[in-house]
Parts: structure tokens; C-alpha cells; sequence
């Protein structure tokens, strides 16, 4: 039966953009394409885009369904739909995959004209500005001159914010989520862990394991699996598994035996047969560099005074990779810069994860400054 | 304004009294901001920058509903996110005698605010006192709480809390005392049940 409050079956699109676009490393991407699609109806006045930019391992399938026979509809789909908190009866909703990606759009997995061969080890390192700017050529190309809301959580509230500072003029509201001005030297540390778990596979060869017909599984596999424990909380991890043994009883050997074990091995399984390392690689990567406040002396009140947007902030009490004081750094330099913002701390058992999940109150609070976003005539 | 706070406007006696100590586009911080109907009501009448913090979840939501700007945060626990007179005003409004730390909070409002702007039901009011001699604690208008289940810990009158500004170095600027809407100028203490202050800090150089 069709569910009245989902965008119901949506199919990608592919963007091609034949300008080469400097990247922030230097390097110069020739050509690339970005995969995306879209729920609801861009207005008359094309007032009510609103930009959903994806975590470390999100992709453009951000709602809905691409057959009757899916298991799971898109990412964020307890978001937007029909009247959800995200209401595509009101917003025109654009989720993309971002370039380095490894479902559709360019990145380490396609095929680099000049060789003809994969890009592998050669695919340029991008950063958040990179995204933010192949992001706007994709408006561009939409016929989209302002967005009505960017939104983002954690890496994608990284890219929300950079979207205020270098298109001030080009976006009315930001949703900064469970997300950080920077990464802390443990979140750095994290992520070069899971590097170092893949670059050091076997398989990996340098990169280019796609001339070799293989992948570094094992490494994606680990690096993946590091990463679940880090977006949940002791406590929600204590809950769903606590010691429980899968078997009921100890097996003195190297098998699964805890539930927690069972729960890793599978997410790190289904995981590293969906994902490219390489993508992964480089997506670490991306929020290694994320910092605005880089350039100026590390003061993120003057890094932010760019910025013209209206702001949501919003965290959650057991995040502890994004911590609620990340975010109420980010809050202050709003503030500093006298920009309207509001800040939720939403009390959440989940840790990082949470921003996916449907708590009521958290989804209340965006619902409530959704609506309050005005379209149409009057924007 | 929606429907909802211009009525919540109307039964607060003390807005409009706030918003003739506020200058118009000021910038004015409200601590404890409820669900935003006194921001909202600045923001109409002198198109105030206005920001709302609160620790309260429904408050929060209400807030952002009626599209004002809040910060969920724990007063108690400082206003370190706020640079110091970073606002014009910074307003305080029933609430003062909900907080466990109450010079701590008065000592931040006048950190990040160039004046603050208070108030709170008079302990003093006559009819409290009344109540008291017959041997139960006060229950009015602006006390509306029975003692097991009100949020008020740090109660006090016009004089007392008069004192404490002495004590602290902080200089009342201006006050009015009201009853029931009216102003009362005649002993204040006994006959007011409400007070607004504005006060700004003894010690610092200030050009109004």
C-alpha cells in the first residue's frame, strides 16, 4: 500500500558539467558528474529549494523508494515526505551525492577520460568548499539562484555552514545538525585509524585494487566497523546489546559470541561490499580538513562573519564524536556576529546517530522552524 | 503576533512597562523566555534583536514556533556563551526567584548586558503577608503555586532584594511597582505585587 507520507518512488538523475573545476588542492577536475534526485515541486517564484547535504556515508537517495520491492526507503526518510517535518508539499527537496562519492557521481571509481581507465589512487583529495561549490553548479544548472534552507547533519552540517560563507547571498537558512566547526584531534585520530585499517590491506594497492579485480574488503570492513562504535553512546550500546551472547553461552574461541560482536561484524559487512575504500578515503579526508576558522588565526566569530543566513543549531546530549559543545561554539560565533539563530539541545540516548532518528521532539523543532520558513510571493 | 502570545500579552501587566525602559533596534537578551511572548511582543512594538534562552524543551519549541530566536541553555550554569556587553539589555523577567544561584545569575546579566531589566512577584505584598499570619504560605496572582509544587526557591520583597543591589554594587536605575496593573507609589513594599527593575553595574563608566 502506498504510504501517504512518503515521496513514494523516486528515480536519480545525472547532472553532467563539462567546465573544469579547480579544487582547493590545486588540482583541476576536467569534467564530472553529479547524481541526484529531488522530491516535490520547485515553485513558481523557485523560492522553496531546500539543499540536503549527506553524512560521511550518505548518498542522493535521501527519501522515498527506487522500486515497490526496496527494503529500506532513502537515509533520511523519516524526514521528508509529504507532510513530514521536511514537507515536500511545501519544499522542494534536492539530495545529491557529492563528488568522490561512490554512488553515481564522480569520484575515485569512475573512469578518468585521460586514461580510460579508473581514477584509483589518482582522484583529487576534495574538501567541504570543493562540495559546496560543485553543489552550487548544480543549482545553477536547476535554474535555482537562492535556496530556501540548506540542511545538513555532521559532515553535511559542515557543508551547511560553508554554504552560508561562500554563498551568503545564495541561501536564507541553514540547519547546522549533531556537527562541529571542526574536527577535535580525536575525531582526526578516529578517521586515521580507519585510513590506516584500509591503506594497509592487502588488496588496497595504493588505490587502483580496481586494475587488480579486487578491493580491500578487510580494511573497509574495520574501518567501518571503528566508526559504528564511535557514532553510538556507551549507554545506547549497553541498552540494544549489552553482554549478551548470541549463543547464550561462552565458547572459549574466536567466533561471534557477543550480540555487540554480531551487530559489528554485519554493519561492517553490508558496508564494505556497498562502499568504495577509496570514496571512503577521501570522505575521512574531507572532514579532516573542515575549518573555517583556519584562516583566521582560529577565531570562528570572524571565519562566520560572512555569513547572512538564519540558523538552527541543534545537538544531542550523548554525542559525543559532535558533542554539544562543538555546537554551541558554532552558536557563540553566531551570536558574536549578532546573526539569528536558535540552539536545541535535544536530550537523546543515541549519540550520533541520533540526528537520524525520528524523536518527536527533535523532529518537532524542525518541523516548527521549517514551517516558519517562508516560499512563494511573500520570500 | 500569533493568537496565542498577543493573549499572553495581555495578562502581563509587565511588558509594556519593560518596553518603555527599551530602546527601539536595541539588542536585548531574555533570560528564561518562556515561550517568547515578550521578545515577540519587543520585537512588534520597537523591533528589538531579540534572543530567548531557556532550558526547557517545550519552551524551546514554543520559541522557534513563534519564530523567535532561543538558545536552550541552563541559566545556572552561566552565560558563558554570550561575550561580555554583548547586549543592551538583558532582561530577567519572573524568574529571578526560581534560580539556585541568584547573585551568580545578576553578575552575568550585567556582564553581558549593559542593563538589566527584572522582575518578580513581591514577597512583601500585603496579601502574602496576610496569608502568612494565618498560617500558610502566600498564594496570589503572581504566586500561583502551592509551596509542594512551586518552581520558586529564592523568594524575596522590594527591600530585600533592594539590599542585595547594594551589596553587589549594583545601581538601580529605575523601578516600578504595580498591583493588578495599577502603579503603586505609596508604600511600595506592602502595597505592590510586582516589581520591575532596571539596574546597570555601579562600577562601570556608563554614557546614557
Amino acid at each position: 500500500m502506498q504510504d501517504s507520507s512518503s515521496v513514494g518512488l523516486v528515480a536519480p538523475k545525472t547532472a553532467h558539467f563539462s567546465q573544469a573545476l579547480t579544487l582547493k588542492s590545486g588540482e583541476v577536475l576536467p569534467a564530472f558528474e553529479l547524481v541526484y534526485e529531488t522530491y516535490g515541486e520547485l515553485d513558481a517564484q523557485k523560492s522553496n529549494a531546500v539543499l540536503i547535504c549527506h553524512a560521511l556515508s550518505g548518498n542522493h537517495h535521501a527519501a522515498g523508494k527506487h522500486s515497490e520491492d526496496d527494503k529500506h526507503p532513502g537515509w533520511w526518510d523519516n524526514l521528508i515526505g509529504p507532510g513530514k517535518p521536511l514537507d515536500t508539499n511545501k519544499f522542494f527537496v534536492i539530495a545529491l551525492n557529492n563528488l568522490g562519492g561512490c554512488h553515481g557521481s564522480t569520484g575515485p571509481a569512475s573512469i578518468n577520460p585521460a586514461s580510460g581507465k579508473p581514477w584509483g589512487s589518482s582522484f583529487p583529495v576534495v574538501t567541504v568548499e570543493d562540495w559546496v561549490a560543485s553543489q552550487a553548479l548544480l543549482l545553477d544548472q536547476l535554474g535555482i539562484d537562492t535556496l530556501a534552507a540548506v540542511v545538513g547533519g555532521s559532515l553535511g552540517g559542515m557543508q551547511a555552514m560553508q554554504w552560508t560563507l561562500d554563498f551568503p547571498d545564495r541561501v536564507r537558512h541553514a540547519l547546522v545538525i549533531a556537527s562541529a566547526p571542526n574536527l577535535t584531534a580525536q575525531n582526526v585520530a578516529f578517521n586515521e585509524v580507519a585510513r590506516q585499517a584500509i591503506m594497509t590491506d592487502p588488496e588496497f594497492y595504493e588505490g587502483d585494487y580496481y586494475e587488480h579485480n579486487t578491493v580491500p574488503r578487510r580494511g573497509l570492513r574495520i574501518a567501518r566497523m571503528l566508526g559504528h562504535i564511535t557514532y553510538l553512546s556507551d549507554d545506547a550500546m549497553g541498552a540494544k546489546f549489552g553482554r549478551k551472547l548470541r549463543d547464550g553461552s561462552l565458547k572459549y574461541n574466536f567466533e561471534v559470541e557477543f550480540e555487540m560482536e554480531s551487530y559489528l561484524r554485519y554493519q561492517g559487512d553490508k558496508f564494505a561490499t556497498a562502499f568504495d575504500a577509496n570514496s571512503y578515503l577521501r570522505m575521512t579526508k574531507v572532514l579532516d580538513y573542515f575549518d573555517p576558522a583556519y584562516q583566521h588565526h582560529g577565531d570562528l566569530s570572524q571565519a562566520l562573519s560572512k555569513a547572512k543566513a538564519k540558523f538552527l543549531v541543534v545537538s544531542f546530549t550523548s554525542d559525543w564524536r559532535f558533542s554539544p559543545a562543538r555546537s554551541r561554539e558554532i552558536v557563540k560565533a553566531l551570536l558574536d556576529n549578532e546573526l539569528s539563530v536558535s540552539y536545541a539541545e535535544v536530550t537523546a540516548a543515541h549519540g550520533h546517530d541520533a540526528f537520524l532518528m525520528p524523536d518527536p521532539h527533535y523532529h518537532a523543532i524542525l518541523r516548527a522552524y521549517l514551517a516558519n520558513i517562508q516560499t512563494g510571493a511573500g520570500a | 503576533m500569533s493568537q496565542d502570545l498577543i493573549q499572553t500579552a495581555a495578562n502581563r501587566h509587565d511588558f509594556a512597562l519593560i518596553a518603555n525602559w527599551i530602546q527601539p533596534n536595541s539588542k536585548v537578551l531574555d533570560l528564561g523566555c518562556g515561550d517568547g511572548s515578550l521578545l515577540a511582543f519587543l520585537r512588534d512594538k520597537l523591533a528589538v534583536k531579540g534572543y530567548g534562552v531557556d532550558k526547557d524543551d517545550a519552551n524551546l519549541l514554543a520559541c522557534i514556533s513563534h519564530g523567535i530566536s532561543v538558545i536552550q541553555a541552563d541559566l545556572e550554569a552561566g552565560l558563558a556563551g554570550f561575550d561580555s556587553l554583548s547586549f543592551d539589555y538583558v532582561i530577567l523577567s519572573q524568574t529571578l526567584q526560581a534560580m539556585v544561584n541568584t547573585e551568580g545569575v545578576l553578575r552575568e546579566m550585567l556582564r553581558v548586558g549593559k542593563q538589566g531589566i527584572i522582575t518578580f512577584p513581591n514577597f512583601g505584598y500585603w496579601r502574602h503577608r496576610i496569608q502568612l499570619m494565618a498560617g500558610h504560605m502566600p498564594v496570589s496572582d503572581n504566586l500561583p503555586h502551592q509551596w509542594y509544587n512551586t518552581p520558586n526557591l529564592h523568594l524575596c520583597t522590594i527591600d530585600d532584594f533592594e539590599s542585595l543591589c547594594a551589596k553587589m554594587n549594583i545601581r538601580i536605575t529605575d523601578r516600578i511597582v504595580i498591583n493588578e496593573g495599577d502603579t503603586v507609589t505609596f508604600m511600595p513594599n506592602l502595597l505592590g505585587s510586582l516589581a520591575i527593575y532596571r539596574f546597570e553595574q555601579a562600577a562601570w563608566p556608563v554614557t546614557y
